[in-house]
């Protein structure tokens, strides 16, 4: 069960980074086995998945956090073994997490480059160079079509698809070539998805290798050259745009007979549905009836209580 | 792809764009409502109390010196607040290094700048312990340094009581170099025909320096990051352990400069002095804007919340109010610092719309 290898016409022929039939061991739970992928320069790579099916353990080892058990990683068409995600981070693999790494309350270039401060003067009197901070800040957004007047303003006051962009923009900056964006769109809105889903394709369109995790196809689709499909740990093929539709990848993400299956039941459940829906309007015709009754009995003590007194 | 682009482009000019509104921009500032509350208790006072001596040299002196005491405490206990730790071992560290000057310098006849760079030493021992128990643990440095303040207070009293008998050691002013050791920490200074002491300079230099620290250097960004979300700097390669360590030291060092100081001012050591300082200095730098989860916070704001300390503290001395109210005073004036900053903080994140 090892993977197609197909490589698009349009891509240079050694990949920015390359897995070769990894597996991943924790104790005696197989996270992934047999698993093998690549990314080129200039294209989006989507790695598709439901959850559960190794994309973690996948984006852990490109990263550098984890080492696979079997297989080999391969950059530049030479075999690396990284032992921390500074490492991979060096050579030019640059991970988003989901949390972003940023601190809310602080500046928006300050956070930029957060861990990797620009400093001016020498020795004991070297200091923080706020203005190239901003104005680096400042060149970088605009770039991606972020206008900012205030560079220092907190980054909370950015919005979620904003804050990624700008965690985009910082590995760019930073000289990500590979680009690994771990389910960027996941907590995002439509139309904050879609600003996410523009900064992917400026970063293709500058020659940067694009790994893009997620299990939304709708998000996946448009963006992705090719797509990496893992399910319960292992591949279950990769394939070019060309090679598959939207809805064939949507089946084979979640296993096609499933889906069917699924089907059914939401059928059963649609047809119960109607069932339940009549016996409701059955009981509210009754109790309406009811209700009219018990209107006219109440009526008819009062009238005699009337009497009484 | 193009035409997404593009209407990226427009949408983004006119979306991101940002009021200028300089009003807000200094609403905004940590520091906004300690120094709102500095005005307000010194016109409160002023009018109270100001035909009663609280408008003259000599109460501007009394309340500076007690904001100077309160500063030299608050503004390093902010930093490391805004690092995302407490430090409640301030003020045990206070007794204790001022016990160790005046014993090492009274009994054993030490010169006292020896002295003092020894209880210096021993304060950045008892700085690193701190950070070193609080990372190594991953326990609350609420705890740690509670435990610590106890440990110290307590070893204080017992070795003091153990080597001369009592808990207070005096006489200092006879030690070896005592008269240079006052010029330093313990002067005099008149400007405008008022005698002020020279630790208001000290505190003065203690907030530039934390200033300047905070934000204009890699290690002010650094304080800001680890305090904000420690996982997520040490992802970027911020030595998140040796922050935090210096800023303990910090804080350790800064106590035993305000222990030289009432050493050599009052010419001897109490084991008790210091006590309390843990909160007043926390209060200072919450007055001041400081987060109390870290991440947010200033030194000038740390420094006008011990102002308002200083200035209240002070003040109902001179209103004639029995001193005893002063506590319930410091209370409601927390609370409604606590109120005024969290607002000021909702405007900061809310400074787009």
């Amino acid at each position: 069960m090892s993977s197609q290898e197909i490589v698009p016409a349009v891509t240079p022929a050694v990949p920015l980074i390359e897995v070769q039939h990894v597996s991943k061991y924790f104790g005696s739970v197989i996270a992934l086995q047999d698993v093998s992928m690549s990314v080129y320069a200039g294209e989006v790579m989507c790695l598709l998945g439901d959850n559960g099916a190794g994309k973690s353990t996948l984006i852990k080892i490109l990263s550098g956090v984890h080492q696979p058990s079997e297989g080999r990683y391969l950059v530049n068409g030479k075999e690396v073994h990284f032992s921390s995600p500074r490492e991979a981070l060096n050579a030019g693999i640059a991970t988003v997490y989901q949390d972003l790494a940023m601190i809310p309350l602080m500046g928006i270039s300050r956070n930029f480059f957060l861990g990797s401060e620009p400093t001016k003067g020498w020795g004991p009197f070297s200091r923080y160079d706020a203005a190239f901070a901003d104005r680096v800040t400042r060149e970088e957004l605009a770039k991606i079509g972020i206008r900012l007047r205030d560079a220092a303003q907190p980054i909370g006051t950015l919005s979620g698809g904003e804050r990624q962009a700008v965690a985009i923009a910082r590995a760019v900056y930073f000289g990500a070539k590979v680009l690994i964006l771990d389910e960027p769109t996941a907590a995002l809105g439509v139309k904050e998805a879609g600003i996410v889903l523009r900064y992917i394709a400026q970063a293709r369109a500058r020659g940067l290798g694009v790994i893009f995790i997620t299990h939304n196809v709708h998000h996946a689709y448009p963006i992705g050259d090719r797509f990496t499909l893992l399910n319960r740990g292992r591949c279950s093929g990769t394939f070019t745009k060309f090679e598959v539709s939207r809805e064939e990848v949507v089946a084979m993400m979640a296993g096609g007979d499933e889906l069917e299956v699924l089907g059914h039941e939401l059928a059963e459940f649609a047809y119960t549905d109607q069932i339940a829906a009549a016996q409701l309007a059955e009981a509210a015709h009754e109790f309406a009836e009811e209700a009219v009754e018990f209107h006219e009995v109440e009526k008819q003590p009062d009238s005699e209580q009337e009497r009484n007194t | 792809m193009n035409v997404i682009q593009e209407s990226a482009g427009s949408a983004a000019t006119s979306e991101r764009m940002l009021r200028a509104n300089p009003l807000r921009r200094l609403l905004v500032r940590p520091e906004t409502g300690a120094v709102a509350g500095s005005i307000a208790v010194w016109v409160f006072f002023a009018i109270v109390a100001g035909d009663s001596g609280f408008l003259t040299l000599l109460g501007v002196k009394d309340y500076l010196s007690v904001t100077a005491e309160l500063t030299i405490q608050a503004v390093p206990v902010a930093l490391l607040m805004i690092g995302g730790e407490f430090d409640l071992s301030v003020g045990s560290i206070v007794g204790t290094c001022g016990m160790i000057i005046a014993i090492l310098s009274t009994k054993y006849n030490w010169n006292i700048w020896a002295s003092i760079v020894a209880a210096l030493l021993f304060s950045v021992l008892i700085g690193v312990l701190n950070g070193y128990l609080v990372l190594r643990t991953r326990l609350p440095s609420f705890i740690v340094t509670l435990g610590t303040a106890y440990i110290l207070l307590g070893t204080t009293t017992g070795l003091t009581s153990l080597l001369t008998g009592l808990t207070q050691v005096g006489g200092l002013d006879q030690a070896s170099g005592y008269n240079s050791a006052k010029a330093i920490f313990a002067r005099l200074i008149s400007i405008g025909g008022g005698a002020f002491p020279v630790e208001i300079i000290w505190a003065l230099a203690l907030v530039v320096l934390a200033t300047w620290l905070l934000l204009r250097t890699t290690f002010g960004n650094w304080i800001f990051g680890v305090g904000g979300d420690a996982q997520a700097v040490r992802n970027v390669g911020v030595p998140v352990a040796r922050v935090k360590i210096l800023l303990f030291i910090g804080t350790a060092v800064c106590s035993c400069l305000l222990a030289i100081i009432q050493a050599v001012t009052f010419t001897g050591a109490d084991v008790l002095r210091g006590q309390g300082n843990e909160f007043t200095a926390i209060v200072s730098a919450v007055v001041g804007g400081v987060l109390l989860t870290g991440g947010y916070g200033s030194a000038i704001g740390s420094m006008f919340g011990a102002l308002v300390f200083g200035i209240v503290e002070e003040g109902i001395v001179f209103a004639g109010v029995d001193a005893n109210w002063y506590k319930a005073f410091i209370g409601v004036i927390l609370l409604l610092a606590v109120l005024l900053n969290s607002y000021v903080r909702k405007l900061a994140m809310e400074a787009r719309r």
